[in-house]
């Protein structure tokens, strides 16, 4: 209980303080990095909780590939942040009135959560001992065969969208044809020309 | 229940998702030059699904993550049949705009599938899937001329907003799923039978929230003027249709088989958006001079008419916005097609001062758009009245008078705008000649206009029963 309770405390201090760094961190690269951060500790806290699947997905997907990309994208693209962050004193009021108003809510619900039990009447997996890993992989191919088909079409509109909106079909490229390169002779790439003395070589 | 009847039950889904697999390689290998192949076999594939529809076993499949019922198969056949007018009202116009690209009917295709799901989601994970496949597919349409910054900056807004709502409505799924067990709407029914909780009701208001944004209800209208403004006419005229049915039919189906142990709770937020949507659809309708960005006021004035009838929270209701849903979806989209048959000097006329005289220059377009004007107006015996009596009957009978009288007085503001277009287009000097209209977009303008009215009685004669019969499904008193 002890041990648990120190790493539930650490990664959840650090869950909240890097999170907060991602929207107060000056430089972009590291809002990115606290974002990172913040992934990893709340994958510590999904271990805690005996969900090792979820929190192996988190690390693997959103600090693997989400995060990284937005690593990409952040140093890659010239945006101008300073001038993004110039209205933030102007809306900040609004923002944290509605911040507040969020937090009173949440405390309401969290009270109502602690006063019922959110989900007391939902009974457990059966008492089989299978890792919550097998637990997943026996219903996402079987009882949620559909949803994971439609998930699949959502990824195709994503794909032909990219290939819509960004590829162009420009005349006077110049492409690498690796079968032209390979099969080009001596007699097609080289030329002996003899030059005279004084002259050189004209086009 | 084994795979094969499930899928039989899923029909209309699974022939829509084969036949965009097909299609996709027909246009990846024929490149270009299949631009025209690809648009009629997805033509016929919809018709194909709509016939499915019509006709497959009704039921329930995937553990109750599909349901067909009438409901389902009502809209449906709508839905289908407008994504067909959609390809048949798009594709030449890209054709026209030299920008044809085979990626354009199987965009509307997958956003067909996108509102199957919607439409006959059991549960919440399929309620989400299916928005996202329809509205992931909409955002790259409207940003599909992605030379014209604004179809850009219309693809763009909609799409931030969208992900924006999607994140609302999650949120609110896992709090009903983390309160009520279960994701599925006859669980989540059963869990909130006696009553919702305290947490049950804070998820079902984001949930509503989500959907209102789906649905352009005030206040979660900011993308729709910008978005109509900006992306290309003819696939406004897609955006603004089948999706807002489906989503309506979604936003019935998951409050009324999800939380009908909490229908005082969700009518009053229904209610509320119903009135704000009125109010903003009628007032800053007023001042807009671009006929898109009219349009898009004039359906979020729509739209709070049929939340109004879903609000009633009865049989009746439901009937009403089905009912109200289909004729509004044939006028706005014969609207646009008027607009996307209209050029002059190669530039789309938008402005009011476009129009101008209009009924000199071009008679035919210019009797349908004062036909479907006077339509969204309400004026009998146009298609819109029809619809409009239905919703107010359903109002009033379910007890909600006050928001009926409030829409009634909503509804003046709003005649003012459609009668200024008129005004616009009969008396003031012509503004010049127009380009010549393409045959296509004016038959589909004029044939919605045919629609509104007389075809729309004897179609009414046959979509009363069956609405009656949609409106069942819901499961209301």
């Amino acid at each position: 209980m002890g041990l648990q309770a120190i790493a539930f405390y650490v990664l959840a201090v650090v869950t909240v303080a890097s999170a907060f760094g991602v929207t107060t961190a000056r430089n972009p690269v590291h809002s990115v990095l606290f974002l990172i951060l913040t992934f990893f500790t709340a994958a510590g806290l999904f271990v805690l909780l005996g969900a090792e699947f979820l929190a192996m997905l988190l690390v693997v997907v959103y600090v693997g590939a989400v995060a990284v990309l937005f690593l990409f994208v952040v140093m890659m693209l010239d945006v101008d942040f300073a001038s993004l962050r110039a209205g933030f004193a102007r809306y900040l009021p609004i923002g944290g009135a509605v911040a507040v108003f969020l937090l009173i809510e949440m405390i309401l619900v969290s009270g109502a959560v602690a006063e019922r039990g959110a989900a007391a009447h939902v009974k457990p997996l059966s008492g089989e001992n299978i890792s919550n890993t097998e637990a997943i992989g026996r219903v996402l191919y079987t009882d949620y065969l559909y949803d994971f088909q439609i998930a699949g079409l959502v990824l195709l509109v994503a794909m032909i969208g990219a290939i819509v909106l960004t590829l162009k079909h420009r005349p006077g490229i110049k492409r690498q044809t690796v079968a032209d390169q390979t099969g080009r002779s001596v007699r097609g790439g080289l030329q002996v020309v003899q030059v005279k003395v004084g002259e050189g070589i004209a086009e | 229940m084994d795979l094969t009847s499930a899928l039989q039950i899923a029909l209309p889904e699974v022939i829509l998702a084969l036949g965009t697999l097909v299609l996709i390689v027909v246009g990846a290998f024929g490149g270009e030059k299949s631009t025209g192949l690809v648009g009629l076999g997805a033509g016929a594939v919809l018709v194909e699904a709509a016939a499915a529809a019509c006709w497959g076993p009704m039921g329930q499949a995937f553990h109750g993550g599909f349901v067909a019922d009438a409901a389902a198969q009502f809209s449906k056949v709508a839905i289908y049949l407008m994504s067909a007018v959609a390809i048949a009202l798009g594709a030449p116009w890209l054709r026209r705009k030299r920008s044809a690209k085979f990626e354009y009917p199987l965009l509307v295709l997958l956003a067909a599938t996108g509102m199957g799901v919607m439409v006959s989601a059991g549960d919440l994970i399929s309620l989400y899937i299916g928005i996202e496949l329809q509205s992931l597919a909409l955002y790259v349409l409207a940003a599909f001329q992605r030379d014209d910054s604004r179809s850009s900056e219309a693809g763009l807004k909609y799409f931030v907003l969208g992900a924006l709502s999607s994140g609302l409505l999650l949120y609110g799924a896992s709090l009903i799923y983390g309160f009520a067990g279960s994701v599925r709407f006859a669980d989540i029914a059963a869990a909130v039978h006696a009553g919702a909780g305290q947490g049950v009701i804070f998820g079902l208001v984001f949930l509503i929230c989500g959907m209102a944004f789906k649905v352009s209800a005030a206040p979660f209208h900011m993308w729709t003027p910008d978005v109509y403004e900006g992306a290309p006419t003819p696939i406004v005229a897609f955006i603004t249709a089948a999706p807002k049915l489906a989503a309506m039919v979604l936003f019935a189906r998951a409050l009324a088989l999800g939380f009908p142990g909490a229908t005082g709770q969700w009518q009053q937020v229904i209610v509320v958006i119903a009135l704000i949507s009125m109010a903003v659809g009628a007032l800053a309708g007023l001042v807009q001079r671009n006929l898109k960005r009219l349009l898009a006021y004039s359906s979020i004035l729509n739209i709070g008419y049929a939340l109004m009838a879903m609000a009633a929270g009865t049989e009746g209701g439901m009937q009403a916005m089905l009912v109200f849903m289909v004729l509004y979806m044939i006028d706005v989209t014969g609207f646009f097609a008027c607009l996307t048959a209209l050029q002059r000097d190669g530039r789309p006329m938008e402005r009011l001062e476009d129009f101008a005289g209009l009924v000199r220059v071009r008679p035919g377009l210019a009797l349908a758009i004062t036909a479907l004007s006077l339509s969204l107006l309400g004026l009998p015996p146009f298609s819109g009245f029809w619809s409009k009596y239905y919703v107010f009957k359903a109002a009033i009978a379910g007890g909600l008078w006050p928001v009926a009288v409030f829409g009634l007085v909503a509804s003046v503001p709003a005649a003012f705008y459609y009668l200024r277009i008129l005004k616009t287009m009969w008396f003031d000097e012509p503004a010049g000649a127009t380009d010549r209209t393409p045959g296509d977009a004016s038959a589909i303008g004029m044939g919605a206009a045919l629609f509104s009215f007389p075809l729309v009685l004897p179609a009414l004669a046959a979509l009363d029963p069956l609405a009656t019969l949609a409106a069942r499904a819901f499961g209301l008193a």
